[in-house]
């Protein structure tokens, strides 16, 4: 098994990944190395065992060899003496038999200990790895394809593991084997390590030589694996285009030319990495054919035991052994550090900034107005902010009893503010409770998703409680930016967002996005029940508050007609549900979440207009009460907002109602009445 | 399994016998050494003879090389048969997968099929040169060992009798009961990976609703059941290495004391314990290292068969034998009592039943219907993606079945619901369609489906480079994109499902304009959700419930149809008032 070649690490699991270049080399070798062994060391006892173990093993097998010379040295003796019988020889083989097990004792532990070790450190490696991905901004997600990030689950985390498990141990036990080996050569016949050092050389030139020639041979035969991967992966993915077009055969002919290309680099790079092995046994073999012919020569004429001889041997041909794990173990642990790397990367990136401190909390509202917060509230009907004093801004009384708020502002002056909500005090510390109103504004807000290329110029929307505003444009005009940016998928570059009238970088973000329900244009299911899916808007709905939503989202008859209704399984993103059926599920998960806010983003695209009619009603309940932001591209859809927000190339160009735009005949106007006219 | 994969051995059959050669050569050239370093010490030392220890250790240096040299080649050897049974397994799959038809591909599902080409395959080739390497040497050590440690004393050669099968009995226990937890082990990194590409495609779901406290539950739930179910594996994995082990050096001890015996009798040389030893070793190891090969065998053995499952499938779809005959009618489609269900045969129920229509030359037939009445399925039995179950489709008076493939697919001109640009320049793509079009040509296509200005506002213009999928252009470009390649076909027979949908009411209208203006002779099927966007065909066929309920043109359905009144009014309020 020793001498297998190194994998060639095509795409991984099922998700049909690249293969990465295994022999990268990592940047930053002793940080990352150092980081990648604290996976390690969190037990440092087990880790310490672990290591006494590898070396027990080690050297118990570099004795066992020398307890070898004894026992032929006092048969050598007897027969010489002409004995038949030897007292001491069970003494001898039982000190062997004795050696023998302590090595598998220690063997045992040591691959046992570091199982547990590398197994749970990698445990954490990805908890944390997964842990960090949550907290990332979307627009980490936007530049790094899906296929890169889960490719550091596996492949990256697998050469880790490893890398921990094996390479570690195997190095170190090879180290001691190496040096036992040749001090215990040196203390049998120092002259005749003469020869040994011979071998040795040739050894090592074997080791850099071949070595450096696997790699390069390897790093392009990686070149060529990702280059036919990719090709597999695209026609394969595009294969009904490809028919559609009859363009197989060009497509084959593509694909064989990267087949025979990866085919000879692969050809070159495995024959490298799999000469080593024979070439360095072999070159031992060499040494070993040497080594008795010198030491026999040295048996004769200076009286080298035979015992001795035997062990000297034994030690000879071993010696190629640890040297082979050693360079084999380099490698592995290279590409696991590159690995690792990769990996710590991704632990080190800037996490979502969330420098907010208003909170969100259900509500129980008195007839007088009084709020108190109702944590266990089954179905909260009211939310409210809870305001901190932060930023220098405090809470104080005024003389007639009344509290208000002090809060410096930019110029230097500070601002005085009545407190119109009710005041709590938690833990010696105040908040006012601030009834969630659902009011929105957007003021004088550019942005971009990258710094070069601006999306939005100088948008301004005000979306009072309870209305519907619609966002109308051709596609890519910046409709769905809006939305990203009012639960702050996205940082505006310029202006000012503002719920209830507070900058939304004060809110935390989970407050922000829990009062806003979102419906997306792609929309995503998980793996579980469908019930699951619609609980997944609220996890502790009840099955009622599910049924229920769903109705309100007109699934419920789809739903029931599935094989097994609301139990029934949602596999692979939903792939066994229609476009539509998905958006009718993503819809009653919006709705039992029962948002103040709500945000429907072509949520009905895939729903034809007949269906679409049917659930209007369900629709108009799910927005009642609520600030609601539509867009769609049928113009049926946002006819009967509060306002029409038209955008092109990321400038407002209209608002107004329906019948206010119909007036003007501008944009809208045109956009409406093309509908209907052929040209 | 191994005879199935003889025949792609075809072409490095001369490797893959000089492999497993050097490998015996290799083998056996080692195996002599001991026996001759028993000779050096036996004939040499013991008995003072120098010129004893110089001819054996010359003839050790002898064997040595030669051992290289069978190293080396067969290294060379062995690497080259397994990479050549890769390629052609490769090659072989690449085929077969482009003569699938639509339904074989749903049925693989695209993931897999990438999976079966890659990874399985890698699978065969490990297993291939750890065959001809591994496999080969152990045998032969294993046979060759055994002949000499009998030829220097059979007593002594029986314990490795005692010992051989408990060690087989070990490898087989360990094939038996540890192979599964492997097995369950890998089911754990699905469900891993499955979490993780859940919640990387839903990234904004998550952060939407605030789940990332109950994603991390999630993963940490299936991480751990993997560490578990790894443990679980190797820890007993580890317990039997030792154990086998131990199980060796129990024979070396035994045949060292019942060794130093027969020496004390006379009975046995010195130099030949010293050699037995070795050969005892040999033959034990060699046994392990069998049962190791085995286990990679079952392994690949899964993926072999998941590569057969695919080149075993005979395509759903065969070609038909007749070439395109040159008849005046040219793009005259017919549908004759049509029928499809997906599972041929199967239980599925009809997705379409008794469609009965006609598309003249030069024609428009819009089709429209709710969601799942089987529109885009329709449409696809044109360019035989699937077959229908019952009835026929004619084009040209033939039916399509009676075509060549290619014949039929090269008048046909398609933009798919799903349509897929590929990776390289704008205008590589768009000559898809058509590799002898000319640069003017591909200009008025990409001006057709008016993506000319918008390819022209690129820095690079034409040979913008796409990136995989096409995902640095927006859905409404890279729809303009796919009409444009479709058009530059100059097709008979234009199919459009709902090809427009992410593409804004104004620029619509404008390419059904440039359709209108350039596509005179072409039959246009088109699967559309606006009425405006069917408004003008000269057929429109209501689909619903798997049938076609009215057709007619809008003002004939705007007077009969209650179906389509209703698609027309619920897209249509308010504009009345406005005339």
């Amino acid at each position: 098994m020793a001498n297998q070649p190194n994998p060639p690490r095509g795409p991984g699991g099922p998700g049909g990944r690249r293969g990465r270049g295994g022999y990268q080399k990592p940047k930053n070798l002793r940080a990352t190395m150092v980081r990648m062994f604290s996976y390690l060391t969190r037990r440092p006892f087990l880790l310490l065992l672990a290591i006494v173990c590898v070396a027990a093993a080690a050297l118990s097998s570099v004795a066992a060899t020398y307890f070898m010379r004894p026992i032929i040295n006092s048969l050598t003796d007897a027969v010489a003496k002409g004995q038949t019988d030897l007292p001491g020889l069970m003494g001898s083989i039982l000190r062997l038999l004795g050696v023998y097990a302590v090595a598998a004792v220690c063997s045992y532990g040591q691959s046992a200990l570091m199982a547990q070790l590398a197994q749970r450190g990698c445990n954490t490696l990805r908890r944390e790895l997964f842990d960090k991905l949550q907290t990332l901004p979307l627009s980490y997600f936007d530049q790094h394809p899906h296929g890169e990030l889960m490719s550091r689950f596996t492949n990256d985390a697998d050469n880790v593991q490893m890398a921990l498990e094996q390479s570690v141990v195997q190095l170190i036990s090879s180290a001691i084997t190496f040096v036992a080996t040749v001090a215990m050569m040196l203390y049998l016949n120092p002259l005749l390590f003469l020869v040994t050092l011979l071998t040795l050389t040739g050894l090592m030139l074997t080791f850099t030589k071949v070595g450096g020639m696997s790699r390069k041979f390897y790093a392009s035969q990686q070149k060529a694996l990702g280059e036919m991967n990719g090709n597999i992966q695209e026609m394969v993915e595009g294969l009904k285009v490809v028919k559609a077009f009859t363009h197989e055969e060009l497509a084959k002919a593509e694909f064989n030319r990267l087949n025979e290309n990866y085919r000879q680099a692969a050809s070159n790079a495995v024959f490298y990495s799999s000469v080593l092995m024979p070439i360095a046994g072999n070159l031992s073999n060499i040494g070993y054919a040497l080594t008795a012919a010198v030491g026999g020569a040295m048996a004769i004429l200076r009286g080298f035991d035979i015992g001795g001889l035997v062990s000297y041997l034994n030690y000879s041909r071993q010696l190629s052994q640890p040297l082979n794990q050693i360079s084999m173990q380099m490698n592995s642990l290279l590409s696991a550090m590159a690995g690792a790397e990769r990996i710590f990367e991704v632990m080190d990136q800037q996490p979502e900034i969330d420098e907010g401190v208003i909170g969100l909390v259900p509500v129980d509202v008195a007839e007088d107005g009084t709020l108190t917060e109702q944590p266990n509230l089954n179905r909260p009907r009211h939310w409210a902010w809870k305001l901190p004093e932060f930023n220098g801004g405090y809470l104080e009384q005024r003389p007639d009893g009344n509290w208000q708020w002090h809060v410096p502002n930019p110029d230097g002056g500070v601002d005085i503010r009545p407190v119109t909500g009710t005041l709590v005090e938690e833990e010696g510390k105040r908040y006012e409770l601030v009834e969630l109103r659902g009011d929105v504004r957007l003021i004088n807000v550019d942005f971009g998703y990258v710094p070069e290329k601006q999306v939005l110029y100088d948008v301004n929307v005000y979306a009072h409680p309870g209305q519907k505003i619609a966002f109308v444009g051709s596609t890519g005009a910046g409709k769905t930016t809006m939305t990203n940016l009012i639960n702050r998928f996205y940082e505006i570059k310029h202006g000012l967002i503002l719920v209830d009238g507070v900058d939304i970088r004060h809110i935390k973000k989970d407050a922000l996005r829990g009062a806003q329900g979102v419906v997306l244009q792609d929309t995503h299911l998980f793996t579980g029940t469908v019930m699951d899916n619609i609980r997944y808007g609220k996890l502790d709905a009840t099955d009622e508050e599910c049924i229920r939503a769903a109705k309100t989202a007109n699934a419920h008859s789809f739903i029931r007609r599935l094989p097994d209704g609301y139990n029934t399984m949602v596999t692979g993103d939903g792939a066994n549900l229609s476009q539509g059926q998905r958006q009718l599920i993503a819809i009653a998960r919006a709705a039992v979440a029962d948002p103040p806010i709500m945000v429907l983003d072509e949520a009905t695209s895939s729903i034809d207009t007949r269906t679409e009619a049917q659930i209007a009603k369900g629709m108009d309940q799910l927005m009642s009460g609520r600030t609601v932001f539509v867009i769609a591209h049928r113009l049926s859809t946002v006819r009967d907002s509060d306002c029409i927000v038209v955008i092109e190339h990321g400038h407002i160009m209209e608002k107004g109602s329906h019948a206010q735009l119909l007036e003007e005949q501008g944009r809208y106007y045109q956009l409406y009445t093309g509908q209907f006219t052929l040209s | 399994m191994i005879k199935r994969l003889l025949p792609f051995m075809r072409g490095y059959r001369r490797q893959a016998i000089a492999a497993p050669f050097w490998v015996s050569v290799e083998t056996v050239c080692e195996l002599i050494l001991p026996l001759l370093m028993a000779a050096i010490i036996d004939d040499g030392i013991q008995k003072g003879d120098m010129s004893a220890i110089l001819k054996n250790g010359g003839l050790m240096l002898v064997m040595s090389m030669l051992s290289l040299t069978g190293g080396i080649l067969a290294a060379k050897f062995a690497a080259q048969a397994a990479q050549g049974l890769g390629a052609s397994l490769r090659q072989a799959e690449f085929e077969q997968i482009n003569a699938f038809s639509f339904g074989d591909i749903d049925r693989f599902s695209t993931a897999s099929l990438v999976t079966r080409m890659t990874n399985d395959v890698t699978q065969i080739q490990n297993m291939v040169s750890m065959c001809l390497r591994m496999l080969v040497r152990s045998a032969v050590m294993m046979i060759v060992a055994i002949i000499v440690a009998c030829s220097i004393s059979v007593r002594l050669a029986t314990y490795v009798l005692v010992i051989m099968p408990l060690v087989i009995l070990m490898v087989g226990l360990m094939m038996k009961f540890i192979g599964p937890l492997f097995g369950v082990m890998q089911k754990k990194i699905d469900g891993l990976n499955q979490v993780i590409q859940e919640n990387l495609i839903a990234t904004r779901v998550v952060k939407a609703f605030v789940r990332q406290e109950h994603e991390r539950e999630k993963f940490r739930a299936a991480n751990n059941a993997l560490t578990e179910a790894g443990l679980n594996a190797i820890m007993r994995m580890m317990a039997m290495m030792p154990l086998m082990m131990l199980g060796m050096n129990l024979a070396t001890v035994l045949i060292l004391y019942n060794g130093g015996q027969m020496v004390l009798h006379s009975e046995l040389e010195i130099g030949q314990l010293s050699s037995i030893l070795t050969y005892i070793f040999n033959i034990l190891f060699s046994v392990m290292m069998v049962g190791m090969s085995l286990l990679m065998f079952t392994r690949a053995k899964a993926s072999a068969g998941r590569i057969f499952e695919v080149l075993d499938t005979v395509p759903a779809i065969a070609d038909g034998a007749e070439e395109m005959p040159q008849g005046k009618e040219r793009g005259l489609v017919e549908f004759r009592n049509v029928s499809f269900r997906y599972a041929a045969g199967g239980t599925g129920d009809d997705v379409l039943r008794n469609i009965s229509f006609t598309a003249q030359p030069g024609q428009t037939v819009a089709i429209v219907g709710g969601t799942g009445s089987g529109k885009s399925t329709l449409v696809n039995l044109i360019p035989r993606f699937y077959d229908v179950t019952a009835g026929s489709i004619l084009l040209d008076g033939r039916d399509v079945r009676d075509y060549k493939l290619d014949d039929l697919r090269g008048r046909i001109g398609m933009v798919l619901q799903n349509n897929v640009l590929f990776s390289g320049t704008i205008r590589e793509n768009l000559l898809w369609g058509n590799p002898d079009a000319t640069e003017e040509d591909m200009i008025q296509a990409a001006k057709d489906a008016q993506a000319y200005d918008f390819v022209m506002s690129f820095p690079d213009g034409f040979d913008t480079h796409m990136e995989q999928g096409g995902v640095n252009v927006s859905g409404g470009q890279k729809q303009r994109l796919c009409i444009a390649r479709a058009m530059l076909r100059h097709p008979e027979v234009l199919i459009l499902d709902d090809s427009t949908s992410a593409v804004d009411s104004t620029t619509e209208a404008q390419i059904r304009q440039s359709f209108h203006d350039n596509l005179k002779d072409t039959t246009v099927l088109l699967i559309a959700q606006r009425i405006s966007s069917v408004r003008n065909a000269d057929l429109i066929l209501v689909l619903e419930d798997d049938t076609i309920v009215d057709a007619g043109t809008h003002e004939e359905l705007m007077a009969t149809s209650s179906v389509y009144q209703e698609i027309y009014y619920s897209q249509q309020e308010g504009v009345s008032e406005n005339g």
